[in-house]
């Protein structure tokens, strides 16, 4: 640590260590983990959710859980809260899960085949 | 790079890690792994947050749940119904003891979120043992800033601008004392940090330097490029092991990346610390006596002036701060004078730091702006009196303070207010005692206290203490006579006056205050021989109520002296001189006829 410099390279390196416990998450983005969420492979959704979330490096997102929405046979069920509002996602797959961070969440553009109206 | 989607904070304060945090933890991070969840889940032992009453504590992020008393199955039972399957377990939560309401997030419990908490910004956020976490909250910034763009002028004004005040006990501007030091001509100074922490039921000092150690070690690296010292010393008593294990880590890492040692931040300004481990007597919080014990003499103090700033450590201009003190001093270099002047009174600025012990439904540790009053301290943070008691009175200032009673329930705990009620800030303990409590049993703990503690020095506090905790024993005892208040307030005025620190001269505080709030207990003890709110032992007498007992016999069973005499279906009596007064009988008793009195 020779200069001012270096503390601020290396204190945006560690910024995420402690941000998800300051709340301030621009996106959230929550996966249904009821037992029909679960049973329909929302385990795997998490799981990939997380993964890319670490390689994309995307600090402002977190991701959380929710029970059975009761639309049991359209789980697993995804939810992104962006600042420009709330969509649900329909069978969402680890692959699809991938694409709905990319495009969506770090695009901009919601993926209109997969989303649920009501 | 890493991604948790979940951070479980486990505080590790030394509290919690008496109720089994440790053993709790360990069970979450092992079903965690069992369940697979140990790379998207990461758990970290905090310093304390505050709710020492509530541990094993933990708070699930990003959400922000905050679970209490927290079992080993709970554990389990968190990381598979929450973790896993985001379920919040309602049985584990916190119940505001007001309301009844379970409250479901930390951010939603009053006693944080009527909290500000500036000393205490990382304790019980950060890992106290990672540095990385203290740097992505913005640590080391304050001494980049002071070193790169500052001078020693500049900091001092700053801090004097803040309005910042010593929170040791005496409130003493913290620039002016920055100031003085700064001015002493010397080759050589030093920056202490006290970190003594005597005063029985004060834990902050502790909470900081085990749950955000580097704040304090960035403050006195400030202070020494303020005042011009090199060498930085903490006096931290041996009884807190885990705060000089933590700190000794600390320091460690700060040297590896260079946040000590020699030319920091490629400037000519060299620091490093070292730790003195005290023994734990509370004379050595007092600063001549502390600095005596760092040069291995025996800790006693001497008399000022001299004072430190001018012939401190080893004849040296020497800077002492307490640990909260310095725990102010990063925020008020990042956020300004002017920020940190808008927090608190107009005498009084910023917040403090109080640790709650007592009749109080939330114990622990809450910082508050100066100037909230008792009121708001002990039923809006601290959930009021439990089992529907009523408030009498509460203890600030610790063995040298004073006490409140419920006519000055709407008194702000700022310096001055404090003082001019009859107690003081103190280091920030605040005993909270409820209608149950007796004012000359409280009296004679502070100076049995006080008297054990004296070093001995000088007579008044050696010999005057001792008398006058003499009297107080009798008083307690039914020996009380007439004439003793008198000779106490007499013993209290001499040693007040003649004593050689601070000590002996605010030993008979406690006494004085309670006598003026409470004249008619102490009077009940001289003359009638009774203990109002039945605390003294040897004051009570058991008796049975004819028209309640129906001779069952249950009583005369458990009393283990055979004090208790009758014939089933006939009025039981009990004798006093074999009774010894363990309460049994009136446990006991299904007809509630047995009475104390
Ligand atoms: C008997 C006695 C005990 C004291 N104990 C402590 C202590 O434990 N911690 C502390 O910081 N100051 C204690 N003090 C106050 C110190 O003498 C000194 O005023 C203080 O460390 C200065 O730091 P501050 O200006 O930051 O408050 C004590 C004073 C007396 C008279």
């Amino acid at each position: 640590m020779k200069t001012v410099e270096d503390l601020r390279k290396l204190r945006e390196e560690v910024r995420q260590m402690t941000k998800l416990r300051e709340g301030e998450a621009e996106v959230r983005v929550v996966v249904g983990m009821g037992t029909c969420g679960i049973a329909a492979g929302a385990r795997e959704t998490l799981g990939a959710l997380v993964q890319e979330i670490a390689e994309q490096g995307l600090l402002s997102v977190v991701v959380t859980q929710t029970g059975c929405l009761g639309l049991c046979e359209r789980e697993p069920i995804v939810e992104v809260n962006a600042p420009d509002g709330r969509t649900l996602y329909a069978r969402v797959t680890p692959e699809r899960a991938r694409r709905i961070l990319r495009q969506h969440v770090q695009g901009g553009v919601a993926i209109e085949d997969w989303v649920i109206r009501n | 790079m890493n991604f948790y989607r979940s951070h479980v904070l486990v505080c590790a304060g030394a509290g919690c890690v008496s109720s089994g945090c440790l053993n709790t933890m360990e069970a979450l991070v092992d079903e965690n792994a069992k369940l697979g969840l140990d790379r998207e889940i990461k758990v970290i032992e905090t310093g304390c947050i505050g709710t020492c009453d509530l541990g094993p504590v933990i708070v699930v992020y990003p959400e922000g749940v905050f679970y209490r008393n927290v079992t080993t199955d709970d554990a389990r039972e968190i990381a598979r119904e929450h973790l896993l399957k985001g379920r919040t377990i309602q049985r584990l939560l916190y119940r505001n003891p007001l309301t009844s309401q379970l409250v479901q997030t930390y951010g939603e419990m009053e006693f944080f979120n009527r909290q500000l908490r500036i000393a205490l910004r990382n304790t019980g956020v950060i890992n106290p043992e990672v540095i990385e976490e203290y740097i992505a909250r913005d640590g080391y910034e304050a001494l980049a800033r002071v070193l790169t763009t500052m001078s020693p002028e500049e900091v001092v004004a700053t801090v004097t601008a803040s309005g910042l005040r010593g929170r040791g006990g005496a409130g003493f501007p913290t620039g002016k004392k920055w100031g003085f030091t700064f001015r002493a001509m010397s080759d050589q100074k030093y920056v202490v940090c006290n970190a003594d922490e005597g005063d029985p039921g004060a834990f902050m000092d502790r909470s900081i330097l085990e749950g955000d150690p580097h704040a304090i070690i960035e403050a006195m690296t400030i202070a020494g490029f303020a005042v011009g010292a090199n060498q930085g010393y903490v006096y931290v008593r041996a009884e807190y092991p885990l705060a000089v294990k933590r700190l000794q880590l600390a320091l460690d890492q700060a040297r590896n990346y260079g946040f000590l040692g020699k030319n920091i931040f490629s400037t000519n300004f060299s620091f490093d610390i070292l730790i003195r481990v005290g023994a734990g007597a509370f004379v050595c919080g007092e600063e001549t006596a502390l600095l005596a014990s760092i040069e291995g003499k025996r800790g006693e103090p001497r008399p000022r002036p001299p004072y430190p700033a001018v012939k401190g450590l080893w004849g040296k201009p020497t800077l002492i701060n307490n640990v909260e003190t310095f725990a102010n001093i990063c925020p008020i270099i990042l956020y300004g004078a002017d920020w940190y002047g808008r927090i608190g009174t107009e005498t009084s600025k910023g917040t403090k730091v109080f640790a709650v012990a007592g009749n109080i439904n939330n114990t622990g540790l809450v910082e508050v702006p100066m100037g909230m009053t008792l009121r708001q301290v002990v039923y809006d943070v601290c959930g009021g009196i439990p089992n529907g008691k009523e408030f009498k009175a509460a203890q600030t200032g610790g063995p040298s303070g004073g006490c409140l009673t419920k006519a000055e329930l709407d008194v702000a705990m700022d310096y001055e207010t404090l003082i001019a009620a009859g107690s003081m800030m103190g280091s920030g303990g605040l005993i909270v005692m409820d209608e149950d409590a007796c004012m000359v049993d409280m009296a004679r703990f502070f100076l049995d206290f006080t008297q054990d503690e004296s070093c001995g020095k000088c007579t008044p506090c050696r010999i005057g203490t001792k008398r006058m905790l003499e009297i107080l024993d009798r008083m307690t005892k039914g020996e009380g006579r007439e004439g003793d208040m008198e000779a106490l307030y007499g013993l209290a005025e001499n040693i007040r006056e003649t004593s050689l620190c601070g000590l002996g001269q605010s030993a008979p505080n406690p006494v004085l205050s309670m006598i003026k709030h409470f004249r008619s207990e102490y009077e009940a003890h001289i003359r009638e021989k009774r203990c109002p709110a039945g605390v003294c032992q040897a004051l009570m007498s058991y008796n049975i109520l004819a028209n309640k007992c129906r001779g069952c016999g249950l009583c005369a069973r458990v009393c283990p002296t055979a004090a208790i005499f009758g014939k089933p279906k006939e009025v039981y009596r009990i004798e006093r001189k074999k009774c010894v007064k363990c309460n049994a009988c009136l446990e006991k008793c299904p007809f509630g006829a047995v009475v104390r009195a």
